[in-house]
């Protein structure tokens, strides 16, 4: 057995989490701005209400800000994928080269094409040519998370694939398959919570500037909008939420177990609605009640993870001891996987071996056998069934503040939207303060849905196939140590250019050029 | 085909040069972008299997034995 250097994994996790999170302020404004632009474009062109167009060409200025300082930032994770997740990589290559690399060429150059005659072509282009070069452009922005967010649903949920023992490398054998409904669900809720970061952002901005008595008329426009777009984004949002959900229940037991604090499981499941956790109950396996305090909603669990309410959600406990039935048969325990994944391993040596030899009838047996068990190949890593447990308290809170915050914003656009229709929100200044310093939730928002999802699918990189310590490159804790500082300051200075320059266009107002 | 590329070329002439804001965000992206290729790809995140083994089949059998010798 090869030790590892734990502090290398951790190093690497930290790593990788911190430029997700800070590549994710940038995304979702990029995302939601855009669509709001176009939609003011849009009510330029069919209106020719030159007021749309001054609002469109301001909120534009505002998205090229944010899209310039965070274009690019994603890339850092390819890199971290190529030096600190080798094995990882070179597992998985084949799955997603050739997805990347489409998305790469037509996405990227479908953003940089039209951006230009987006930000260049007032006035020199026909109006409808510039309208749909504004709506390529969120297009190609929106169109360019699509892979990367099948990738990490496909990591989730990892289908339409057969290992290679030859070659160590999965490959793709139904594209179909690969965008499943987990991938699809996936995309459009992180889309959608795009859009109430860009609705947030407008009906923040638009409110400041009633606060400070400024540009009335336009933010009036602008929080028309944007509270009407965001609402419809909300309540997608929990539709494509609800269904996220619904396939974390069937693909990832643990993940919902955790995210519900749920140790025990049972039919006629009730779902948590408010709930503080025990912090005395350290073993999954002790009598300790993983709860303080709760509020259930009874059978809800059941209804939303089954959509029946009479049926079993399993806990924790369940998942690690097995036995329950699941829609592909009665789930198997922690230590049957654990035998399955070493039969796994054990068969990729003995086929290299008879390969070697050339051997071919025992590599034929060993890759009869190493495929068997492959759905469980990741269980050979662990050691323990405790391995298999995410951080609950972290996923717990996080999925309680990030539904707790969905629902206050379907609330708050609804209610800004009511009170522009009525003409009353000139006057609301409470509510102006509400949606100014609503701003920073939706990255709040954004920021514990990823949290809920990756740190749900813990110990994994690949569900139930790769460990994250089977994923990690050998490589020295120390230099990804200095790399991690590095990114930090790197993209520390970037948001702090971003938020200097939004601020100062802000401040300049929609007359900016 | 030289009309088509001489409005081109006056396009994003004029496009630039009447920029204001853009002006800064396009030297923070070259800055951004020259950190990121020039400096951390080049001196601090060198693609592992590449730099450390030469051919498809090294880097193959690499994994595997990783894989086979990390397991518990």
């Amino acid at each position: 057995m090869k030790l590892l250097d734990l502090s290398l994994l951790d190093w690497s996790r930290a790593q990788f989490a911190m430029t997700a999170m800070y590549h994710w302020l940038f995304v979702p404004l990029t995302l939601g701005l855009g669509v709001i632009m176009a939609i003011m474009e849009t009510l330029y062109v069919r209106t020719g209400n030159e007021e749309w167009k001054k609002i469109a060409k301001f909120w534009m200025t505002l998205f090229g800000v944010n899209f310039a300082i965070g274009v690019a930032t994603g890339i850092i994770l390819e890199f971290e994928f190529g030096t600190n997740w080798s094995n990882y990589s070179w597992f998985v290559g084949d799955i997603f080269g050739a997805p990347l690399a489409i998305e790469g060429i037509v996405a990227f150059f479908m953003e940089a094409t039209f951006i230009s005659i987006m930000f260049f072509g007032w006035d020199k282009v026909s109006k409808n040519f510039h309208l749909a070069s504004t709506w390529l452009t969120i297009a190609g922005a929106t169109l360019s998370a699509l892979w990367i967010l099948v990738a990490n649903a496909w990591m989730q949920h990892p289908v339409g694939m057969e290992f290679n023992p030859l070659t160590v490398r999965n490959e793709m054998v139904d594209f179909w398959a690969v965008i499943s409904t987990f991938a699809i669900n996936k995309f459009f809720h992180t889309v959608f919570s795009g859009w109430i970061m860009g609705s947030l952002f407008v009906v923040g901005v638009s409110a400041w500037y009633l606060l400070k008595k400024r540009e009335v008329s336009f933010a009036m426009k602008s929080i028309v909008v944007g509270s009407l777009f965001g609402l419809v984004s909300s309540l997608l949002v929990a539709f494509t939420g609800d269904s996220s959900a619904y396939d974390v229940a069937q693909a990832q037991p643990m993940k919902l177990a955790a995210m519900e604090g749920l140790y025990e499981g049972k039919s006629e499941a009730g779902l948590i609605a408010i709930g503080v956790l025990n912090p005395a109950k350290k073993e999954y396996n002790d009598s300790i009640n993983p709860y303080l305090f709760k509020i259930e909603i009874p059978k809800m669990l059941s209804i939303l993870g089954y959509r029946d309410q009479q049926a079993f959600v399993p806990g924790i406990i369940n998942v690690i001891d097995g036995g329950y039935e699941t829609q592909s048969g009665v789930a198997l325990s922690f230590a049957e996987k654990h035998e399955r994944g070493k039969a796994a391993i054990e068969s990729l040596k003995a086929f290299q071996q008879a390969v070697n030899k050339h051997d071919d009838a025992t590599a034929m047996i060993e890759r009869t056998k190493l495929k068997k068990n492959f759905s469980e190949f990741g269980y050979g890593y662990l050691e323990h069934p405790s391995e298999l447990i995410p951080n609950v308290p972290i996923v717990f809170y996080s999925f309680r503040f990030m539904v707790l915050l969905g629902l206050f914003f379907i609330a708050l656009f609804g209610t800004v939207f009511y009170m522009s229709s009525k003409n009353k929100m000139e006057d609301a200044k409470w509510l102006q303060w509400v949606c100014l310093w609503s701003i920073p939730l939706g990255y709040v928002a954004g920021q514990l849905g990823w949290t809920v999802a990756e740190m749900g699918r813990q110990p994994w990189a690949i569900q139930d196939v790769l460990p994250l310590k089977a994923a990690v490159s050998g490589i020295s804790s120390s230099s990804v140590q200095i790399t991690f500082f590095l990114f930090l300051a790197l993209f520390t200075v970037l948001l702090l250019a971003e938020v200097r320059i939004m601020l100062q266009q802000i401040k300049k107002g929609p007359e900016i050029d | 085909m030289m009309r088509v590329l001489t409005n081109l070329f006056l396009f994003f002439k004029e496009g630039f040069s009447n920029m204001k804001v853009g002006k800064t965000l396009w030297l923070i992206v070259f800055i951004k972008l020259f950190i990121m290729f020039a400096v951390l790809k080049v001196f601090f995140f060198p693609n592992y299997l590449k730099t450390n083994f030469k051919d498809e089949a090294s880097r193959s059998n690499h994994v595997r034995q990783e894989l086979i010798h990390r397991m518990k």
